[in-house]
């Protein structure tokens, strides 16, 4: 049984493969069933397999680890890293996500994609993403979680930029591929600082070392700030936030896989995973948890004021991954993966909802030219509804019961009201606002210019994926993951009835804010005021970077645009070449000219011989 | 132990320098191959005789003997060069130095 968690990364690559060798052994392009029936298959199949596995080993034992050891990988002296998985509950969970929710996608694109003339190389990039993703949570080293690491990212890049003719959606795929790098970087310099230290990558290796009597604990606070470097370019928080609204370039259905459910949670299952380290280093714990506070106020804001649907959704991304950064922080693992599953099931709903949407009204993504779409689309409706009602943690949906959990966990950090407490409250008031003011804006109120050819774009292939994500939406509250053997347990404490009913009463404020602001706003969404403005430029970070990064480096490149440290070489290569031609040019045949410089030079040197 | 009798030797020495500038002179503005093998004849013979010269100074016989061996020498040169001159000639159909340039850097 557990040897079938080696082919659940094997199977997406297989698809993979076989898509993209199709055109070596058939001269015509494969039909759009074949293409999906290997692409979904795949996937569906490793899917199958987790099941499987959790259904028959881990179900009945929360502390079951499997070790899966393939092959070695590189041994240079005392490095020695193995092709090997490691699947606790965590690793189980996230596979479970991937393939579960990766599956539903698959199928949902194949709706979604049914007239893009590249469908083929389409689902090739999301199955090659499926098996990088798989590699990244199962590897049992740090050096093979990077392999994995790198592999979705240039998923992520290929999958941005997929309509690669509109330069536009190149540049951001450079852009997420690029400022993502400047994480990785940090990340490797971490894995090299705790080789360094530890002298082995091998997470369980690790997480024994560090039980060790001489643990310089300043190494390990440099490395985990490192790691949190990695994971903060991945999960697109703050500093490095500014590439998730721009990878909305590519399709929805890509949005909805790689850049809510999975990839952008990548470093939330890094810092997971890596926890003992962390509990070593207050210093990396606090810079986490304020990283996440900052980020989901700003992200929040920042949705608050966006007119294009799918960037209202990346905001809120950035933000629910803030509020996983901010439960790593106060200690609360448990809570952060939980967020993350759930998380998983809305976000994937609302992308695929506005998936939905945004092909029955023919692409047009900009949240005041529709309204009133709830008589047209009301499947969608529904779904949208459900995923808002998730996202802004409105009691009893699962939103609510991740969110509670690390709201009630930042209390608990500090044993009272705090500035991180504050900062996840706030947010949910934020979020029920921006969440509402797009399902209002979209789906009631008056119709926008856009609402009137509206046509259901919906295919049974499309439906079933938002219905059963609706559900898993609704029900995934009551399928918190058994991690306390992964994290330890922590024990339940009573609080006053006050704390929740603040974290219950702010979205329903939110709500009636947003209820009182939007539903009947103006369809004239292009006159904001300054600090909506600001908001709608994610803070200004886009450009403090240009100004600060990218047109500093543009210069200097083109002062360097002829290659200053070429020149030296350019000329050493001119200066022999002057050389040459000096001393050819003595050497011309002319044997009296010989015969004159030779008398000169004799009697130069007896002159020489004589003055001496 | 040089005997003070010998005719003068910076006579000596001074008309084997000025034969042997002459030759060297000769040497360099000659473009005919025949006057510049004549140049060399009159420059070995200043260097001959700068070897009398010397001997007679230093009442020794070997400066003679030197001579000898440069006579010698003269004319096995002479013969290889006149050999050389021959087959230039036969190819270029000139005697002129400055022909035979292809030589160079």
């Amino acid at each position: 049984m557990q040897g079938l968690l080696a082919w659940v990364p094997l199977l997406p690559l297989i698809g993979f493969l076989t898509l993209v060798a199709f055109p070596l052994f058939n001269r015509h392009e494969p039909s759009q069933r074949t293409v999906a029936c290997i692409g979904v298959g795949s996937i569906g199949i490793a899917a199958l397999f987790t099941a499987i596995v959790a259904i028959s080993v881990f179900w009945k034992n929360p502390s079951e680890i499997v070790n899966i050891a393939l092959w070695q990988w590189m041994l240079v002296d005392n490095l020695e890293l193995g092709f090997n998985f490691y699947i606790d509950w965590l690793t189980l969970v996230m596979l479970m996500v991937i393939t579960g929710v990766g599956f539903l996608i698959h199928l949902y694109s194949v709706g979604y994609m049914r007239e893009d003339a590249d469908f083929r190389r389409y689902f090739a990039y999301l199955n090659l993403f499926v098996c990088a993703m798989l590699i990244l949570v199962m590897a049992d080293n740090l050096v093979l979680l990077y392999l994995g690491w790198e592999g979705v990212g240039l998923c992520s890049y290929l999958l941005i930029g997929f309509w690669y003719k509109e330069p536009a959606n190149g540049a951001a795929a450079q852009k997420a591929f690029i400022v993502t790098r400047i994480g990785d970087t940090a990340m490797a310099i971490g894995l090299f600082l705790l080789f360094y230290e530890f002298s082995t990558l091998n997470i369980p290796q690790l997480t024994a070392a560090i039980d060790g009597p001489d643990i310089n604990n300043e190494v390990v606070t440099v490395a985990c700030l490192l790691l949190l470097g990695g994971a903060v370019g991945k999960s697109a928080q703050l500093p490095l936030q500014t590439w998730l609204p721009d990878a909305m370039a590519g399709p929805t259905p890509v949005s909805a896989l790689i850049h809510a459910a999975t990839m952008v949670t990548a470093g939330v299952y890094l810092i997971a995973r890596m926890h003992p380290l962390y509990l070593l280093s207050e210093t990396a714990m606090t810079t986490v948890a304020f990283v996440g506070a900052l980020t989901l106020l700003l992200a929040g804001f920042s949705a608050i004021a966006q007119s294009d649907i799918k960037r209202v959704l990346a905001y809120s991304t950035i933000s629910q991954i803030g509020y996983m950064f901010l439960a790593l922080g106060v200690g609360a693992w448990s809570g952060a993966i939980f967020h993350l599953i759930t998380h998983a099931f809305f976000k994937a709903l609302l992308f695929l909802s506005a998936g939905s949407v945004i092909l029955s009204l023919h692409h047009e993504q900009n949240i005041f030219s529709m309204g009133g779409l709830y008589r047209k689309i009301p499947l969608t409706f529904i779904c949208f509804t459900i995923g808002c009602a998730c996202l802004a943690a409105l009691p009893f949906t699962s939103g609510f019961y991740s969110k509670d959990h690390i709201l009630l966990s930042a209390w608990e950090f500090h044993q009272g009201i705090n500035i991180l407490w504050l900062a996840g409250i706030l947010g949910a008031l934020v979020t029920g606002i921006y969440s509402f003011r797009v399902l209002f804006l979209v789906f009631l109120g008056r119709e926008g210019s856009a609402s009137s050819h509206c046509n259901d774009a919906n295919t049974p292939v499309m439906t079933i994926p938002l219905c059963i994500l609706a559900l898993l939406a609704m029900i995934g509250g009551l399928l918190a993951p058994p991690l306390q053997a992964v994290f330890g347990s922590r024990p339940d404490e009573d609080h006053s009835a006050w704390i929740e009913g603040v974290a219950i009463a702010m979205p329903l404020i939110g709500l009636a804010i947003a209820w009182k602001l939007f539903i009947y706003q103006k369809k004239s969404g292009e006159k904001r005021s300054s600090i909506m403005q600001f908001w709608f430029s994610g803070w200004g970070f886009d450009w403090l970077y240009e100004h600060l990064l990218v047109k500093p480096f543009k210069s200097l490149a083109k002062i360097n645009h002829n290659d200053i440290i070429d020149n030296l070489y350019k000329g050493t290569a001119a200066l022999s070449r002057q050389l040459n031609a000096l001393l050819s040019s003595s050497q011309n045949g002319q044997v009296r000219w010989y015969l004159a410089t030779f008398a000169v030079g004799s009697v130069l040197f007896l002159a020489l011989l004589v003055a001496l | 132990m040089p005997i003070e009798t010998a005719p003068g030797l910076e006579a000596g020495v001074l008309l084997a320098s000025i034969l042997f500038c002459l030759g060297l002179a000769g040497l360099m503005m000659r473009r005919n191959v025949i006057f510049m093998l004549m140049s060399v004849e009159i420059c070995t013979n200043a260097a001959a005789l700068m070897f009398v010269v010397a001997g007679a100074h230093w009442g020794n016989a070997d400066g003679q003997v030197m001579f000898i061996f440069v006579v010698t020498l003269a004319a096995a040169e002479v013969a290889i060069a006149l050999a050389l001159v021959l087959q230039f000639y036969h190819r270029k159909h000139t005697v002129d130095i400055d022909q035979l340039n292809e030589l160079r850097g």
